[in-house]
């Protein structure tokens, strides 16, 4: 084996030095950009980075694919969920008309909306699949209304970065980017196939969002509220399951 | 993708890699058989199982319809990309096992630093 020359030395290292200079100059440009998500830091940073601005630079106005009715699934899987608590039977001993939606944040008019109040915006209805992190996967029809008319109703700071959204559960939010939180198939659901949405399925509100994982279709919503950053929620990782070790960004 | 690339530019593809016998007791070339394999892993199970992991990212099959139609939907890409896991991980062992057979330091040697040890073993 030859020993190093200095040449070659030399050239590594430059190479080097201009690898790790180039690396600093795309962090800084994808931070810039907004291509971080907020889990964009520790050992898997690097990869939800690389992943997130993959998916913002090349795949943000894409539509997910939209089934015919033939092809709704007969027996959809219901993940199980927590033993609903006293205030929410409460809520669906009554029909869950006292159930609410508040939307506040960076929006011009903090509104709190009826599940009446929901069903008068303009209706959308779409046949997409809902995929779980754990494999299984299932096709329905979900009606609801897009969350960017909910948004037309309170206004939106061009601050915005971030819809955070809540479900009556205990620690169960997600966040989404405004890409998603804008996109023409992002619903807040209130109805399912051919009735109203079951409670096993998130009745009586549920976010869906067909470009991600199950997990990002928070059941049970009761608020939503947009942010320029999410450092100050939970661990600052932009979720309660990115908190708990698993992606923010879930487009995969 | 670029030991691919480099591969098909340094001719490392066609005189290493390509079917073909070697004379017997050259221990540093590959035989038909080594020969078939690598080029299965390097241009089948690699794209397939990249291409299995795509269809099944709920954002890339909505930017690249049919990505995960050309395998019959989503489930059947998972059941692949299981499968094809399986092989890439025998694949390994058998790899490794063949090398630690071959003699492990002298190899793994010549993989690093890209020069054989000509001398017999």
């Amino acid at each position: 084996m030859s020993e190093l020359s200095r040449r070659t030395l030399i050239t590594r290292g430059l190479a080097a030095a201009a690898g790790l200079s180039g690396l600093a100059v795309a962090d800084r440009i994808a931070n810039r950009y907004g291509l971080v998500p907020p889990d964009g830091s520790g050992v898997y940073g690097p990869g939800e980075t690389l992943t997130y601005a993959a998916q913002r630079l090349l795949t943000r106005r894409s539509l997910a694919r939209e089934f015919s009715r033939g092809q709704i699934s007969s027996a959809p899987f219901a993940n199980p969920v927590e033993p609903p608590t006293d205030a929410f039977k409460r809520s669906q001993a009554g029909g869950f008309n006292d159930w609410t939606l508040a939307v506040d944040g960076l929006v011009a008019r903090p509104t709190t909306l009826s599940l009446e109040d929901v069903k008068r915006l303009p209706v959308r209805s779409q046949i997409t699949q809902v995929i779980c992190e754990e494999g299984w996967s299932y096709v329905a029809e979900w009606i609801g209304t897009p969350l960017i008319e909910i948004l037309n109703v309170t206004g939106l700071s061009t601050q915005a970065r971030y819809a955070v959204y809540f479900s009556s559960e205990p620690d169960t939010w997600e966040s989404i980017d405004m890409a998603d939180a804008l996109h023409p198939q992002t619903l807040v659901t209130y109805a399912m196939n051919d009735g109203e949405l079951p409670v096993a399925f998130g009745g009586p509100l549920r976010l869906r969002l067909p470009r991600q994982l199950g997990y990002k279709s928070v059941k049970f919503l009761t608020r939503v509220t947009l942010t320029d950053s999410v450092k100050s929620l939970g661990k600052g990782r932009g979720s309660a399951s990115a908190d708990a070790g698993y992606t923010w960004y879930a487009g995969i | 993708m670029w030991y691919v690339a480099f591969g098909v530019v340094s001719g490392h593809i066609r005189r290493n890699l390509l079917p073909q016998g070697t004379a017997a007791g050259d221990a540093w070339s590959y035989n038909r058989l080594e020969r078939l394999t690598y080029m299965g892993v390097v241009f089948a199970l690699f794209p397939l199982i990249i291409w299995t992991g795509l269809a099944m990212s709920p954002a890339f099959v909505a930017a690249v319809p049919g990505a995960d139609a050309v395998f019959g939907g989503r489930q059947s890409a998972r059941t692949l990309h299981f499968l094809l896991s399986v092989l890439l991980v025998v694949f390994v062992l058998v790899h490794v096992a063949m090398v630690w057979r071959a003699g492990f330091r002298r190899r793994v040697v010549a993989m690093i630093t890209g020069r054989a040890d000509e001398t017999p073993l």
